[in-house]
């Protein structure tokens, strides 16, 4: 049997996040919720006699992408009319770029678990977003706050090879498009839009097969698995020795499959030809420089930084990277207390503290826990002022009112129990009123024990140290057995 | 009282200025001449009555101010009625283009250059007529029906900017907008005996101009003369910030004292005199350049080798980029809309039914030619070929200041003359699409009658942005002769 090797590129869109539209000065809305064509005006909705003008703004976010993904810049790139009809297209075509893109053959870099990737970029260019359908019954409706809305195309070449390679590229796309602060990157929005291109081959070999394009891809489960679905629909044709129709296909989430759209006979002749309105955009070296010198440090060389100086693993690297508030809210917290473990901020922030934001999803820059609090909270749990279970009972709290974790500790009395002494006599107590459990374990049911230190614990109202609650319960039970063998 | 409509601009700015007449005396004039000859010419497709009125009683206040102030500069265009051609937009009043995909719609907009006019004191009777979407040389082609020649009522007035000619050649306004594409503000000049200005691509803001053919429409105007139409010219000439091509250089002030033309270099290109050509026009224009001469002009032979590239490149060019520019009239927006089962027939119903036959044919040819694997051979070709046609221009302005030759090969031709043969129609245009490819400016004015008493007209060229010196030559061979004071007789 023939072992298949997936080969997949994607075509990603992007909604930049400029004030202005693309070629009016209409303000960007958000079109899932502001009132359907209350951000329009004649050239964004195709009257006669308009013409575009470019925003240097949306111009200056793409070079941002396309330095970040390592691209050369064009120092004259050209827009091109892209021809179709469709409602929500006024104009009859779309402003986009063609034969000379703003720029070309870049790449970005990842981990996967199976190791790194290196996706190369075919191309970035700019274009125009179209409107909204709003289907009703018996008729359609458009809404064009959306039409005109820069829009960033990025192309990679087809260098993945797992629907795992996507997951990760196209996570670290989001997370650089966020870093740069050109698009909200927002997938079940629509603001940013992924299609694919698959085909099959033989492991080893390097031609490539007869490729589909996936469309309507939603979400990130939705692509994941649509890609999953459409691997396995071209296997089992290769398989049967048939062979793969170049075609597009769209997905049908509630089903579950891969539907045919459009065959290659019914591709559409767009019929490119340079935009006449708009000069070729020239673009001066000295300002991509500026941009360039004013990139923040992207995601890639922060998770490099985190594991070099802060001695993080890979893993728990790339999850404080992923979005830039995060990373600097750990880095703020870090330096808040220089002595704490940066391992111990980390962990307690991807676990409880993701935990708790999720719950309530609320996004870090937005929590009422200062990154200082957060690292104090830390430092006393590391310094066993506060046992992990007082920890957590403190974040809830300051994460509900944003109060100081030191005055919470003292006000609920959560300060941890760490003199043996006190410790032992709890575990005395305890041993003395369960004699049967106390019994049991002797008899063997050494699980017993833990039941034993919960209830010390409990007896402590959770606030005694939990090693020396385990220390001195091994010796006093070490103790009773003894003094139960030389009494015999 | 003499009638103020046969008044020349400058002459009815005078009496304005001097308060011997109010603005609302002449647009009341003006819109009297309509009501008496609009009949026999239909010039007009919308006329906007209030709307002048409205405006010249501003005009008179702000007068009566500026009388009182002295001496401040006021534009020339002040309180002057004129006529605007149906493809520019004017905010609330019918923008047809002469086609009936666009009947009843009122744009929300107004153009930069009909809006830099009212602004400079315009009166605006009304909208002209034109060939449907600017397609066309005889105005026979807009679907409101034909406008009809001053000087022969039998004939076109040219086209496609006819109704802006013909509204001048009558007296029914002192001036009007044009737009020329490959000779839609000339030809109809030449035709009509009216001086009219094609001017320098980027000169003049398209921000407002219904697009045919992009990369050519230029905005121009017709008058009686070139000092007329030079007010108007720097009315709305200049960069724009709508318009991504109009150029950012200043527009030059123009000093029309005098009629010295010593040292200008005068070239005149020998492919611009065909075989076929009526020989009165070859006649008449060879005569004006030596007027030219005898004011200090010299003239020589010049060459413009890829002149007879130019008709072709042309209709290779302009229907590429009218058949994506029309695309957007698909009645989802405005326009009326012709119902149908599903979308798809929609569009066909709509854009079937109310698209003229020249509109269609220009739209298909377009797309033809930038179809996959069309695109090279055609639309790539003629970009290439449109390039060596602006070297052309450009090496003659190295030895040349100015470029002489005809508007058309023939005067004013009868109505139904070329309906049945498209590309005999086409070759109305040969002596002026050079210049919309090259993207320099011309003029055309009256220089002589043929023997059926229509006008000829003779055109000049200069180089990119070389308004001034059209002005100047045009303005001083009027100085000396009287051909464009002849008035038909209706
Ligand atoms: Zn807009």
């Amino acid at each position: 049997m023939p072992s298949f090797e997936p080969v997949i590129g994607l075509e990603v869109h992007a909604e930049l996040a400029t004030l202005s539209k693309m070629f009016c000065g209409c303000p960007v809305v958000d079109s899932t919720n502001a009132e359907p064509n209350s951000s329009v005006c004649e050239i964004c909705t195709g009257m006669p006699g308009t013409l575009p003008v470019i925003n240097q703004r949306a111009v200056e976010f793409a070079l941002r992408v396309a330095l970040a993904l390592n691209c050369d810049i064009a120092e004259t790139s050209v827009f091109a009319r892209k021809n179709y009809f469709y409602p929500d297209l006024p104009k009859g075509f779309q402003i986009s770029q063609y034969e000379m893109p703003l720029a070309q053959n870049g790449w970005l870099d990842f981990e996967t678990e199976d190791g790194d990737r290196r996706i190369r970029i075919r191309r970035v260019h700019l274009e125009e977003d179209t409107g909204k359908l709003l289907h009703r019954e018996g008729y359609s409706l458009v809404d064009f706050n959306r039409s005109g809305v820069p829009l960033l195309e990025i192309v990679s070449e087809p260098d993945m090879h797992s629907t795992e390679d996507v997951k990760v590229f196209a996570t670290s796309l989001r997370s650089l498009l966020r870093y740069l602060e050109v698009s909200s990157a927002d997938m079940e929005k629509g603001i940013v839009r992924f299609e694919a291109n698959v085909s099959l081959r033989s492991k080893g070999s390097q031609d490539l097969g007869t490729r589909t394009e996936v469309k309507n891809l939603n979400s990130f489960r939705a692509m994941v698995k649509a890609l999953e679905y459409e691997i396995e629909r071209q296997g089992q044709i290769l398989m049967q020795g048939g062979e793969v129709q170049q075609e597009t296909v769209g997905w049908d989430e509630t089903r579950g499959v891969t539907v045919p759209q459009r065959s290659k006979e019914e591709a559409h002749d767009y019929r490119y030809f340079p935009e006449p309105d708009l000069p070729p955009l020239q673009i001066d070296p000295a300002w991509v420089d500026r941009i360039r010198n004013e990139l923040p440090e992207l995601p890639g060389a922060k998770r490099a930084r985190f594991v070099s100086k802060y001695h993080l693993t890979p893993y728990a690297a790339a999850l404080l990277v992923e979005e830039r508030p995060v990373a600097d809210y750990f880095e703020a917290a870090v330096a808040h207390d220089p002595g704490t473990s940066p391992t111990k901020i980390a962990n307690w922030l991807t676990g409880e503290y993701f935990g708790l934001l999720n719950l309530a999803g609320v996004e870090i820059d937005r929590s009422k826990v200062s990154p200082q609090s957060f690292a104090e909270l830390v430092a006393m749990v590391e310094r066993e002022d506060i046992n992990a279970t007082s920890g957590k009972v403190v974040l809830e709290e300051i994460f509900e009112t944003g109060g100081s974790p030191i005055e919470i500790v003292e006000a609920r009395g959560l300060a941890q129990i760490n003199d043996p002494q006190a410790i032992m006599d709890l575990v005395n107590q305890v041993l003395g009123e369960n004699p049967k459990q106390v019994e049991q374990y002797f008899a063997g049911k050494t699980t017993i024990s833990q039941w034993l230190f919960g209830q010390v614990m409990r007896a402590a109202g959770g606030r005694a140290n939990p090693a020396l609650v385990r220390a001195n319960l091994e010796q006093a039970l070490k103790n009773l057995e003894e003094s139960c063998r030389s009494g015999e | 009282m003499t009638d103020l409509t046969t008044l020349s601009l400058l002459e009815a700015a005078d009496l304005l200025r001097s308060g011997d007449v109010s603005s609302r005396e002449l647009t009341q004039a003006c819109l009297d001449r309509i009501q008496d000859t609009e009949s026999k010419i239909h010039a007009f497709l919308t006329l906007t009555p209030d709307l002048a009125l409205k405006q010249a009683e501003d005009a008179d206040q702000r007068l009566t101010e500026w009388r009182k102030e002295g001496g401040k500069p006021l534009p020339h265009t002040w309180g002057i009625p004129v006529a605007i051609k149906d493809v520019l937009c004017l905010e609330g009043v019918p923008t047809t283009c002469g086609s009936k995909i666009l009947e009843g719609f009122r744009p929300p907009y107004t153009a930069t250059s009909v809006g830099r006019l009212i602004d400079a004191g315009a009166v605006v009777l009304g909208k002209t007529n034109t060939d449907e979407f600017a397609m066309g040389s005889s105005t026979e082609n807009s679907a409101f029906g034909p406008t009809y020649n001053p000087w022969d009522l039998s004939r076109v007035p040219g086209g496609s900017s006819g109704g802006s000619a013909a509204s001048v050649a009558s007296n029914m306004c002192y001036a009007a907008l044009g737009t020329d594409t490959g000779g839609s503000v000339r030809q109809p000049a030449s035709f009509c005996g009216v001086t009219g200005l094609k001017s320098s691509y980027g000169r003049v803001s398209r921000y407002g101009l219904i697009a045919y053919g992009s990369s050519l429409d230029t905005v121009g105007a017709l008058a009686h003369s070139a000092a007329d139409l030079l007010p108007i010219f720097h009315a709305i000439a200049g960069h724009d910030p709508l318009d991504s091509t109009s150029m950012p250089d200043p527009v030059p002030a123009v000093d029309l004292d005098g009629t010295d033309l010593a040292g200008l270099r005068i070239g005149v290109p020998k492919e611009y005199f065909i075989e076929g050509m009526q020989h009165e026009v070859e006649i008449a224009v060879q005569e004006a350049v030596r007027v030219l001469e005898t004011l200090g002009a010299v003239a020589c032979e010049i060459s413009l080798p890829h002149t007879d590239l130019a008709l072709p490149v042309y209709y290779i060019i302009a229907p590429a980029e009218a058949s994506a520019n029309l695309a957007r009239y698909d009645a989802v927006r405005y326009g009326p809309r012709l119902e149908a089962e599903d979308l798809r027939e929609q569009y066909f119903a709509t854009r079937g039914g109310l698209f003229g036959q020249e509109v269609k044919r220009r739209i298909m040819l377009g797309t033809y030619a930038l179809s996959a694997g069309y695109y090279d051979a055609y639309y790539g070709q003629a970009q290439k070929v449109r390039t060596l046609i602006k070297g052309d221009f450009e090496a003659a302005f190295k030895d040349v200041d100015l470029i002489a030759c005809p508007v058309a090969p023939t005067t004013a031709f009868r109505l139904g003359e070329h309906s049945e043969d498209p590309l005999s129609m086409y070759l109305e245009d040969v002596f002026t699409l050079p210049a919309n490819l090259a993207g320099v400016p011309g003029i055309a004015f009256p220089v002589g009658f043929d023997s059926d008493h229509l006008p000829i007209g003779m055109q000049l060229n200069a180089p990119h942005l070389g308004e001034a010196v059209l002005f100047q030559a045009a303005s001083a061979y009027q100085e000396v002769t009287s051909w464009h004071k002849e008035r038909p007789s209706l």
